[in-house]
């Protein structure tokens, strides 16, 4: 039962990823990204890995998936218009396909590497992955934490420019005026 | 345990916490109109059977056989899929909610909980933040002004908030061990509720969860005085009353969860006859609810709207830095001890 549910979520995912390049409108889109990243949590969840599948759906689709929708609601953006395709697209995009399509049909075939994941494998408890997080990997984890805390400082800077005083001052001198003269003309 | 009778007990087990949900809903929402109308001196619905008490059958009918309205240039999907994903949102979170120990039945052993999985807690987590599509389609799709305000100011006040809900609850999690609701509730034994170390948590875990679940006095995404109703304007009929049981299911959730966290759940002195000591533990428990129930109405009897910027600013700027500053502590207290 177990693989049939896996099958069943995996074809979800891939069907929701295909979405999201067919798709004209952007909410569709970004909507059919929520669903991919809904089918990989239940698919960790058949691995047995609770905590990472609640993970991706609490950051993925509750967080950076709502500002996405928020962002296309905000800009009011329509459909996207019918666009010249890209000559770059075609001659990059079969390429890369055809590698793509090669390393995984070697990985199917071949070792998946020293760890494997079976189906219906026991639930990996949340204790001993914050263990290895805070010990083991502290300091990719502090080094992750620090380009955040760059990314969010550049976006407040961004966001905090504001207009030259000059410019309001002269704004309200004009306002000023204007008044006198209305008073004036009273 | 077979799959067969497993399935069946799921099953039997859903239908029977469903059923009781719906009662819920409708009588908390009768009491809040008699309450509510106790505190501005009326008396509320009485007209409909003894004391109105059947007063939300009459709705429940009135919403089946009004006119179900699509505003023109909706789109039509997400119109339609806003409510629906906002029930089952709020629906979902209920699954993990333990409402007792285990018990005997009908000579199946059974926990009073649809299911006890190690990470309840963050499952809650993951719905709450789910729970912002709903509001934020529904106002998009409707093609109208009032609908979009709504939800854009229902989507940045559930993003802000969240965060809080979320810190708040870390103190708690610290002091059990454990992220399963029923292991908190094990944890708060003898009377070691976490409200009395975790009191400003308590409070900051209270604020956030009345933003989440857009009451009074965070009730700005559906402000009746300036948007018409928020992001459900345009809603009629059953698709109007999918988002009204949607905010009264989360209100449950919510108030469910505060009691599992911080009022040590169904613990309580336990006394009398065997028939006794097996319901005090579900009774104890649904009185705590009860509790943040009534809280949710008499805040809405009492307090005004927040001002939007006034929302914000207290959301990032005060609680935020508060429930930070509650897990440092936190933190520190448990690893000197």
């Amino acid at each position: 039962m177990q693989l049939t549910l896996f099958l069943i979520f995996g074809a979800l995912a891939v069907a929701g990823a295909i979405n999201l390049l067919v798709q004209r409108h952007p909410i569709y889109s970004a909507l059919s990204l929520v669903t991919v990243m809904g089918a990989l949590a239940v698919e960790y969840l058949l691995l047995g890995a609770e905590f990472i599948a609640f993970v991706q759906i609490i950051v993925y689709a509750g967080a950076i998936m709502v500002l996405f929708v928020f962002v296309i609601m905000v800009l009011n953006a329509g459909e996207v218009i019918d666009q010249p395709r890209s000559r770059i697209a075609a001659f990059l995009g079969l390429p890369i396909l055809t590698l793509l399509a090669i390393e995984l049909i070697s990985r199917v075939y071949g070792d998946f590497g020293a760890t494997t994941l079976t189906m219906g494998s026991p639930m990996v408890q949340t204790g001993p992955i914050g263990q290895s997080l805070f010990h083991e990997f502290l300091l990719p984890f502090e080094v992750t934490s620090v380009l955040f805390l760059v990314g969010v400082l550049g976006a407040v800077v961004l966001a905090a420019r504001r207009e030259k005083p000059q410019v309001v001052a002269a704004t309200r001198q004009q306002h000023d005026q204007e008044k006198a003269m209305a008073a004036a003309q009273r | 345990m077979t799959t067969t009778a497993f399935f069946l007990l799921s099953l039997v087990k859903c239908l029977v916490v469903l059923f009781i949900l719906l009662t819920a809903v409708a009588y908390i929402q009768l009491a809040e109109r008699k309450i509510v109308g106790r505190m501005q001196a009326r008396v509320g619905p009485t007209r409909v059977g003894p004391f109105g008490l059947l007063q939300p059958a009459a709705d429940a009918v009135k919403f089946i056989l009004k006119e179900d309205v699509t505003p023109d240039g909706a789109h039509k999907f997400l119109y339609v899929l806003a409510p629906i994903l906002a029930v089952v949102l709020a629906l979902l979170s209920v699954t993990v909610i333990p409402v007792g120990g285990m018990v005997q039945l009908f000579g199946v052993h059974t926990a009073l909980q649809l299911t006890d999985i190690d990470v309840g807690l963050l499952l809650i987590l993951a719905v709450t933040s789910m729970g912002v599509y709903g509001v934020v389609l529904a106002g998009w799709s409707s093609n109208s002004k009032y609908s979009l305000l709504g939800s854009l100011r229902g989507g940045s006040q559930m993003i802000s908030y969240e965060l809080s809900l979320g810190l708040a609850l870390i103190g708690p999690i610290m002091l059990a061990g454990t992220l399963s609701l029923r292991g908190m509730v094990e944890a708060q034994r003898h009377l070691h509720w976490f409200i009395f170390p975790q009191i400003v948590g308590f409070f900051i875990y209270l604020t956030a969860a009345f933003a989440e679940t857009n009451r009074i006095p965070f009730d700005l995404p559906e402000a009746e005085g300036e948007l018409g109703a928020g992001y459900h304007t345009e809603y009629s009929a059953m698709k109007f009353a999918m988002f009204f049981l949607a905010e009264y299911v989360n209100m449950i959730t919510v108030s469910c969860v505060a009691t599992l966290v911080f009022l040590g759940g169904w613990m309580g002195p336990l006394f009398g006859p065997v028939w006794l000591v097996a319901i005090l533990p579900t009774l104890y428990f649904l009185i705590k609810v009860s509790f943040f129930l009534f809280l949710y109405i008499w805040v809405r009897g009492t307090l005004p709207r927040f001002r939007y910027d006034q929302l914000m600013s207290f959301g990032w700027k005060v609680l935020v830095p508060l429930a930070l500053a509650n897990v440092m502590v936190t933190s520190l207290v448990i690893a000197l001890k």
